[in-house]
């Protein structure tokens, strides 16, 4: 699946299916700073993401 | 497929709070942050149903957030923006704001540095050699003071969140820094010349309302200030993140047991501050010296030339910037 990321903006490709949480571990973002958003719905660590989704990232952290 | 359950319905959950031990649904989740908002307002006394509130919106997802929480739980609130001129960040995050009031029919009031105040951030940053981040908070600081005054507001909200207010703590932990930390509350009441100021997303996180704005559907701007890349608030933050990962709930319970257990002991020390006040030569407003910060700022970088936003950047935040910029 592609996975759109921001702050730079960019994307990434990731096999699935598999996990947001996992996602997330594997890319070295952590969770505390991030929202999973497929096909623009919130979804838990714990929710599978296969190849057909549209998947972002969105961190959550700002520095002012 | 989603196997978190919502811990009041047990629908399928859209978010996990580790800090909570739970999952929530969207009606649930909803129900969490509105319930912890309004604690925080009762608990502090923050607001009064009759209030007239002046809300500082920067087009970001706590503004919004706090400014529609604000809305839906029955008070009346106006939003303040003010144009940094920061690139075409500040531009941008405007249209955010303003589209946010529009269609909710809210009351949006606009002040521009530029325009109003002949000067901008990276302007000021260059020519008092104060860092971007310290002109910034010193202009916004007044001046939402200085507008709430003017015009007639008793409050002055700000959507600073759990995540600003622990980063902010432990800095001034760090340093032991006893002035910031005597005025490092949750609310800061009124006194001559000055707004009530009060943080009612202080038991929020910001992945909460960041949650919030999604579900919300409320379209906020998502870029980072691009002078804010690198700063030692983001360190911060993240150095906090990775304690709540081995430890969920840290953050909450490093702050708001400051305000709870530590804070009443600074409180002789900030009323200190308070009454040693004057009054600016140049403005008018309550100063320590003869002429206030803001309106020293306003006199060094009125006279700079304007400078570009990049110009001011360090390298990496150029590079991000920059590449940004191409992406749209």
């Amino acid at each position: 699946m592609i996975i759109k990321l921001r702050n730079p903006t960019r994307e990434v490709t990731v096999d699935g299916p598999r996990a947001a949480g996992r996602i997330l571990e594997d890319l070295g973002l952590a969770r505390e700073a991030h929202l999973v958003i497929r096909n623009g719905t919130l979804v838990p660590g714990d929710a599978v993401l296969d190849d057909a989704d549209t998947v972002e990232i969105r961190p959550v952290i700002s520095g002012g | 497929m989603n196997y978190s359950k919502c811990r009041v319905c047990k629908e399928p959950a859209i978010i996990d709070l580790p800090r909570h031990n739970a999952n929530f649904c969207g009606e649930h989740f909803i129900q969490l942050c509105r319930r912890q908002v309004e604690k925080a307002i009762k608990d502090h006394r923050m607001l009064d149903p009759k209030d007239r509130i002046l809300v500082a919106v920067s087009g970001g997802k706590d503004s919004l957030a706090v400014w529609d929480l604000l809305i839906e739980l029955g008070y009346q609130a106006d939003g303040l923006y003010i144009g940094l001129g920061i690139g075409d960040y500040s531009p941008t995050s405007e249209g955010y704001a303003q589209r946010f009031a529009d269609q909710r029919g809210l009351k949006l009031i606009t002040v521009d540095l530029r325009q109003d105040f002949g000067y901008d951030i990276p302007t000021a940053s260059r020519a008092t050699g104060r860092v971007p981040c310290s002109a910034c908070g010193l202009s916004k600081r007044h001046l939402f003071d200085s507008v709430a005054m003017e015009n007639g507001y008793e409050v002055v909200v700000t959507g600073h969140n759990l995540d600003d207010e622990a980063a902010v703590l432990f800095g001034n932990t760090l340093r032991w820094d006893i002035d910031y930390l005597a005025r490092q509350l949750p609310v800061l009441p009124a006194t001559p010349g000055f707004p009530k100021k009060v943080k009612p997303l202080v038991r929020l996180t910001e992945r909460e309302t960041a949650a919030w704005c999604v579900v919300r559907g409320i379209d906020y701007l998502l870029d980072e200030c691009p002078m804010a890349l690198g700063n030692r608030h983001l360190a911060h933050k993240n150095t906090l993140n990775e304690v709540e990962r081995q430890s969920p709930g840290a953050k909450a319970l490093f702050y708001l047991n400051f305000v709870e257990k530590m804070a009443p002991l600074l409180a002789s020390h900030g009323q200190e501050m308070v009454d040693g006040l004057g009054t600016c030569d140049s403005c008018g407003r309550p100063t320590t010296g003869t002429t206030c910060a803001f309106c020293r700022v306003v006199a060094t970088s009125s006279a700079h030339e304007p400078v570009p936003v990049e110009l001011v950047l360090s390298k990496k935040a150029r590079a991000a910037y920059l590449s940004d910029r191409q992406e749209t």
